[in-house]
């Protein structure tokens, strides 16, 4: 079976005066319904390697495979396109819109793919609220919710159009331990009952422990015998 | 509602202080815009209903546009032979076969013509003597064809019609000569015989010029005096739509020959001022939009520098640079629409006002209210500049919008 994400000879240099590397010659392959951890010192490239791998930034050597297709190609269209409806990205600092209630936040996506109709995407929007154990939380607006609630909303959201992939940078980086391990547990399910496949970049070694895989990073390298 | 449009929607609302400076803005230059447009528009139909309504729509004089080719030209066109010392043969003035043309003329949809003979005569009362522009009518086809009769101030054209040796004046010939009603006044002409004719009609204008030389007979009567039996020199028309009057000229003229002026063609320099006043009013009126957009702009770029962490987000959710773009253009145009709107009702307001306002211009003796034009075409000018320039100011800020980086934004948190 092909792997859902490959990473081929991965690099991105910051151009500039003096040019900056912040990933280099990552070759890797994730699996469907892996749970993946992203691990490694601070300023190592960690969250450039997750923007690569989410095709939110264009790698300056080396190319991403989604689901079998080079992604090298892609224009700007098809990137917004294959976010919208292969990825789902899950931030440390939960970006909500403020404006939005909570339930239109998670609409957001499927209003923009237009793929589900209106009572549709509103029912599925509730359901992840619910899911998440927040059914009851929806026509708040995000400053009336905790840490721990956001970043459920956040996953919620990311979820809304059913990607196969979802990457998270430091999900729990932000939340107190019994927030953490909820979202931990909440992302470690997607994997087992939903067959999603999950890389998050973590500093948290219980989160570690619980991935099926653990990727170790320093210098923009991959570094396979690193310990936290 | 598309999402875009929500998203546009919940900025403005989201921000409600530099979005009520915006509105407020564009409502002031549409509704000045407004203001100025229908005052300036206004009195420009103002003055060229005096102008269509105190001059003959067309007149057909007794001359050719181009002189009459020479019978050698027209027997040899394409002769070397220059004949020296030939001059055209002179046309007895007055329009020939008059009464055919005229009932040409009449047989013409939405329109009235009248014969004229006009000549110059002196005029003599009391020891002075006085040269005038006597215009010989047919009292009943004038009325047709001129305001004339509605500036009677005494005696009317009818009294000229029951008495042959009738004279109509104006009130400046009157002044001049000491002249009043029943007054006789001896008449005479380079070619025919001297008349005393009585004064039965005095008329005012307000043109003072036009007031102190235009005198009128019976066309018999002046025919005589100018010796020009059976002679008519020019017709005088006057239509229901005096737009028209420029396209029947051309009709006329093809058709019978003599030069045919249409009001629009004797005042085609006044036209061009006109034109020329509005270009500058509405330069003026526009450049006020434009200011206005520069309160849309600022509203905008703060917006998207306030949002640049929505942008991002909404970007790495899969929104394309397109859709970012259209939500800020969208806002401009909300901007425009409702400032548009907002702007039209106050400009309405503002017209309703001025519309009551009496002036009492200097030596008139009745008050007359400002002239208001109401013509849609102005409220669709207003809302086309207001429109425009609202767009043009969300295109630099949507630009920058669909620019934003994600993965610049998202390293400056991370
Ligand atoms: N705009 C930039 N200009 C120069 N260097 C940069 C820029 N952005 C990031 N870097 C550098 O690139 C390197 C990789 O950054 P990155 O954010 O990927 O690290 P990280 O592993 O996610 O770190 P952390 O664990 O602290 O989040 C860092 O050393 C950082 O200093
Ligand atoms: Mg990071």
């Amino acid at each position: 079976m092909t792997p859902i994400l490959a990473a081929e000879n991965l690099g991105r240099v910051l151009p500039g005066e003096v040019p900056v590397t912040l990933v280099q010659d990552v070759t890797l392959e994730i699996g469907r319904g892996e749970f993946v951890a992203i691990m490694g010192p601070s300023g190592s490239g960690k969250s450039s390697l997750l923007y690569l791998l989410g095709l939110l930034d264009t790698p300056t050597s080396g190319r991403v495979w989604l689901d079998g297709r080079d992604t090298s190609s892609f224009g700007e269209d098809e990137l917004a396109a294959t976010r919208l409806e292969k990825l789902g990205f899950v931030f440390q600092f939960h970006f909500l819109l403020a404006e939005f209630t909570v339930l239109d936040n998670v609409l957001l996506p499927m209003r923009r793919l237009g793929a589900r109709s209106e009572a549709a995407a509103r029912q599925r929007a509730a359901d992840l609220l619910h899911q998440f154990g927040l059914g009851d939380q929806g026509r708040k607006r995000p400053h009336q919710l905790s840490g721990g609630q956001r970043q459920r909303v956040a996953i919620a959201r990311a979820l809304a159009n059913d990607p196969p992939v979802v990457l998270a940078d430091e999900p729990t980086g932000n939340l107190d331990s019994r927030a953490a391990a909820n979202v931990r547990q909440i992302l470690h399910d997607l994997t087992r009952d939903l067959g999603k496949t999950v890389i998050a970049v973590t500093h948290d070694p219980t989160f570690a422990s619980v991935a099926d895989r653990r990727i170790g990073i320093v210098d923009g390298l991959i570094a396979p015998d690193w310990r936290a | 509602m598309p999402i875009q449009f929500a998203i546009a929607v919940t900025h403005l609302v989201s921000r409600k202080r530099p979005t009520l400076v915006s509105l407020v803005g564009i409502a002031l230059g549409v509704a000045f815009f407004l203001a100025v447009s229908s005052l300036m528009r206004g009195s420009e139909r103002d003055f060229i209903k005096r102008l269509v309504d105190n001059s003959p729509h067309l007149t057909v004089y007794d001359e050719y546009r181009t002189p009459q080719p020479q019978p050698a030209v027209l027997r040899w066109p394409a002769g070397a032979v220059e004949l020296r010392r030939v001059k055209p043969l002179r046309e007895v003035r007055g329009i020939r076969g008059h009464a055919q043309k005229l009932a040409f003329i009449e047989s013409l949809p939405g329109l009235r013509a009248a014969p004229v003979l006009a000549g110059s005569v002196v005029l003599t009362f009391a020891g002075r003597s006085e040269g005038v522009t006597l215009s010989g009518i047919v009292p009943a086809k004038m009325k047709g064809v001129s305001t004339i009769e509605d500036k009677m101030t005494r005696g009317s054209l009818d009294a000229l019609a029951a008495n042959p040796n009738g004279l109509i004046i104006g009130e400046g010939l009157a002044k001049k000569f000491g002249l009043s009603m029943g007054g006789v006044v001896n008449t005479v002409s380079p070619a025919g015989e001297p008349r005393a004719l009585k004064v039965v009609g005095i008329f005012r204008t307000g043109n003072a010029n036009y007031d102190e030389t235009q005198t009128f007979a019976l066309l018999k009567r002046v025919q005589g005096l100018l010796d020009r039996p059976d002679r008519v020199n020019r017709f005088i028309l006057q239509f229901d739509d005096p737009y028209v009057a420029r396209e029947t000229a051309s009709l006329i003229e093809a058709r019978i020959g003599y030069k045919a002026v249409s009001w629009l063609e004797a005042s085609e320099d006044l036209m061009s001022v006109l034109l020329v006043r509005n270009l500058i009013m509405y330069s003026v009126v526009s450049a006020i939009l434009v200011v206005a957009a520069f309160g849309i702009y600022n509203t905008l770029s703060t917006i998207v520098m306030e949002k640049v962490h929505d942008i991002a987000i909404l970007k790495s959710m899969g929104f394309h640079a397109r859709d970012i773009r259209r939500i800020f253009l969208a806002e401009g145009v909300l901007l425009g629409l409702v400032g548009s709107l907002l702007g039209l009702g106050l400009g309405l307001g503002l017209m309703a006002l001025l519309v009551q306002v009496e002036i009492k211009p200097p030596g008139a003796t009745d008050i007359v209210h400002l002239p208001i034009y109401w013509g849609y075409d102005q409220y669709l000018l207003a809302l086309g500049f207001a429109m425009t320039s609202a767009v043009v100011a969300a295109v630099l800020p949507a630009r920058k919008a669909a620019r934003v980086q994600p993965v610049a934004i998202l390293r400056g948190m991370g």
